[in-house]
């Protein structure tokens, strides 16, 4: 158990590790262990504006744990917007509104008196660009989640936690000697690897990509893919993608999102278990964006 | 398919890879590079000029004394501007202590808080101020000390306040230029890993930003370091050295060469060359000050896609 997570007590630690069962935690590779867990995502009746434009219209699903769930949709339907609701960054574009439920394990995250920084805190975001801080280095990078967060950390421990996290993100090795130099000196592959360290410091119990590899060449790309179905025994994890073979290799549920024409709201069209929306799809529309007719 | 014989780009081409007989727009190029040349050639002259003049004028003027002793009970030859040089020192430090701080501090609110009327109307009122001549910000800085301490009074912290009144306005300007520039990309991986706004905007945007504030701060600097009508009013005339902002009238180079220029006294040329080298020890000045802003942006720079 890690010692960074000294704002929750011990009782509240247990529960949630009980509550969270089997949840294929291997202690064979003690990676990034997190006294949290992943948790459930609900969502039911989330309408997302952009002042007078209606950007998505009425979504409602549940996000498993130990999953990876794949929003998967043709450009400007909404996908990433509502990626960004998950976590409350929606709400930080000027004119932005939020209508609707989401919650983790029950608990509102929209509810009155939550505090949108604790909501992020818990639910760790990886950017379409890699986007590691210019001014950082690598180990600061990853120590960024705790220095920003102003949670009083040993050196020692800081230590361990870059470490680990470098580890989770398969990049330990390759910047190791390293670790002083700046973030920004690394490939775009490996800069992308470190945000996702970065966000796994922090020990999220969701983690939220969006299009993490469309900046990225196909051997990062690969290098990602496995990550995160290593990754997701460990968090829930949600992926958009415009790439869908990346959403039928990587993710265990895909959920379609389609707007009907331009200017129109997006909404969610269907969700289910990945190998069934790409061979067996209950919706016409899906199929006929799973098998290419077009988006 | 659109046959190479056909294409307009194409057969263009061709004409010009067999000399061409486009000589239009050869000669229409040439007159625009000799009219650009020109125009810079043009903007060179009196800068040139004015440097070579001062430097001429100024060095006669310079000596070990002009930058070690004071002007008090000189009359005629002898003398220094040592009492000039630290009051400048002096009123501009005071004046960017008093400027830098509530300029970033603006600058951010206004970038990273500031919506709506309420920012417009800042924006309008920080433009407004940049143009403001700068008698007015020495009388304003008068009438204010004035209230309190009674008519006549002459301090070199008046001077800066007056100084600061003008140099504000830049500073919040730059950085907020320099503010704008810092992806927002960065806040939001900040914000995403639960970092809370004045955290993000303190650990992440002002140092990205850092070489640009510095650049900003310097030029801000160097552009109130010479200036002479608000002191006037502010800090007064004096001969000797004083150092303390709060107590009494302090020199400063802009003004020194002012009055020795205005009232040189019996010996002329010996006021003259002082007025001089006083004049070319402020372009020395603002000179370091743009050297040290370049030093300090090609040192602490952060490249930002």
């Amino acid at each position: 158990m890690l010692g960074v997570v000294t704002k929750r007590s011990a009782a509240e630690d247990g529960k949630q590790t009980m509550s969270n069962g089997p949840v294929g935690r291997t202690s064979t590779e003690p990676v990034v262990k997190s006294g949290r867990g992943a948790k459930t995502i609900e969502v039911s009746g989330v309408n997302l504006f952009y002042g007078d434009f209606h950007a998505v219209e009425d979504v409602s699903m549940t996000i498993a744990p130990n999953k990876v769930t794949a929003l998967i949709g043709s450009s400007g339907c909404g996908k990433t917007t509502f990626l960004r609701s998950l976590n409350r960054m929606h709400e930080l574009t000027p004119g932005a509104r939020v209508a609707g439920h989401v919650s983790l394990d029950g608990e509102d995250i929209y509810g009155k008196g939550v505090d949108p920084v604790e909501v992020r805190r818990l639910i760790g975001m990886v950017f379409q660009q890699p986007n590691p801080f210019p001014t950082m280095s690598i180990y600061d990078n990853v120590a960024a989640g705790l220095n920003l967060n102003s949670r009083r950390v040993p050196k020692s421990q800081r230590d361990a936690v870059v470490e680990r996290s470098l580890r989770g993100a398969h990049l330990w090795e390759e910047v190791k000697d390293r670790l002083d130099k700046p973030g920004s000196g690394l490939s775009g592959g490996q800069q992308q690897r470190l945000c996702i360290a970065r966000a796994i410091a922090v020990e999220p119990e969701v983690l939220l990509m969006d299009e993490p590899c469309s900046a990225l060449d196909p051997v990062a790309t690969l290098a990602i893919e496995d990550l995160i179905a290593e990754l997701k025994s460990r968090y829930t994890i949600v992926i958009v993608t415009h790439n869908m073979q990346q959403a039928a290799r990587a993710s265990d549920v895909t959920a379609f999102f389609n707007l009907d024409e331009t200017g129109k709201p997006g909404h969610l069209i269907e969700v289910g278990a990945t190998d069934q929306m790409f061979t067996n799809p209950s919706q016409q529309a899906t199929e006929d964006y799973v098998s290419g007719r077009f988006g | 398919m659109e046959s190479a014989a056909q294409s307009p780009v194409l057969a263009r081409r061709s004409s010009l890879l067999e000399g061409g007989t486009d000589w239009r727009r050869r000669a229409v190029n040439r007159l625009m590079t000799v009219l650009i040349a020109g125009a810079f050639a043009l903007a060179m002259i009196p800068l040139i000029s004015l440097v070579y003049e001062v430097t001429k004028r100024g060095i006669p003027g310079l000596s070990l004394e002009f930058f070690t002793s004071d002007a008090r009970g000189v009359v005629g030859e002898g003398g220094g501007a040592a009492h000039a040089i630290v009051g400048t020192l002096v009123i501009t430090l005071v004046a960017s202590v008093i400027s830098v701080p509530i300029g970033i501090m603006a600058a951010i609110y206004l970038n990273e808080y500031g919506k709506g009327r309420l920012r417009q109307a800042l924006t309008f009122f920080v433009d407004v101020m940049t143009g403001i001549p700068s008698i007015v910000a020495g009388l304003f800085a008068y009438a204010l000390f004035e209230l309190f301490l009674g008519p006549g009074i002459r301090l070199g912290v008046m001077g800066s306040v007056a100084l600061s009144v003008l140099m504000t306005p830049i500073v919040i300007r730059s950085a907020e230029e320099v503010l704008k520039i810092v992806p927002n990309h960065l806040r939001e991986a900040a914000y995403a890993l639960g970092t809370p706004k004045w955290k993000t905007i303190v650990k992440v945007v002002l140092p990205t930003a850092f070489a640009g504030l510095i650049t900003g701060v310097m030029i801000a600097i160097a552009r109130i370091v010479g200036e002479t009508a608000p002191l006037l009013v502010t800090t007064g005339v004096v001969d000797s050295m004083n150092s303390d902002p709060f107590n009494g009238r302090m020199q400063n180079l802009a003004v020194y060469a002012y009055n020795e220029y205005r009232s040189p006294g019996v010996f002329k040329q010996a006021a003259y060359d002082k007025a001089w080298a006083a004049a070319l020890t402020l372009i020395a000045i603002v000179m370091l000050l743009n050297v040290a802003a370049r030093l300090v942006y090609r040192h602490y720079r952060t490249e930002i896609r």
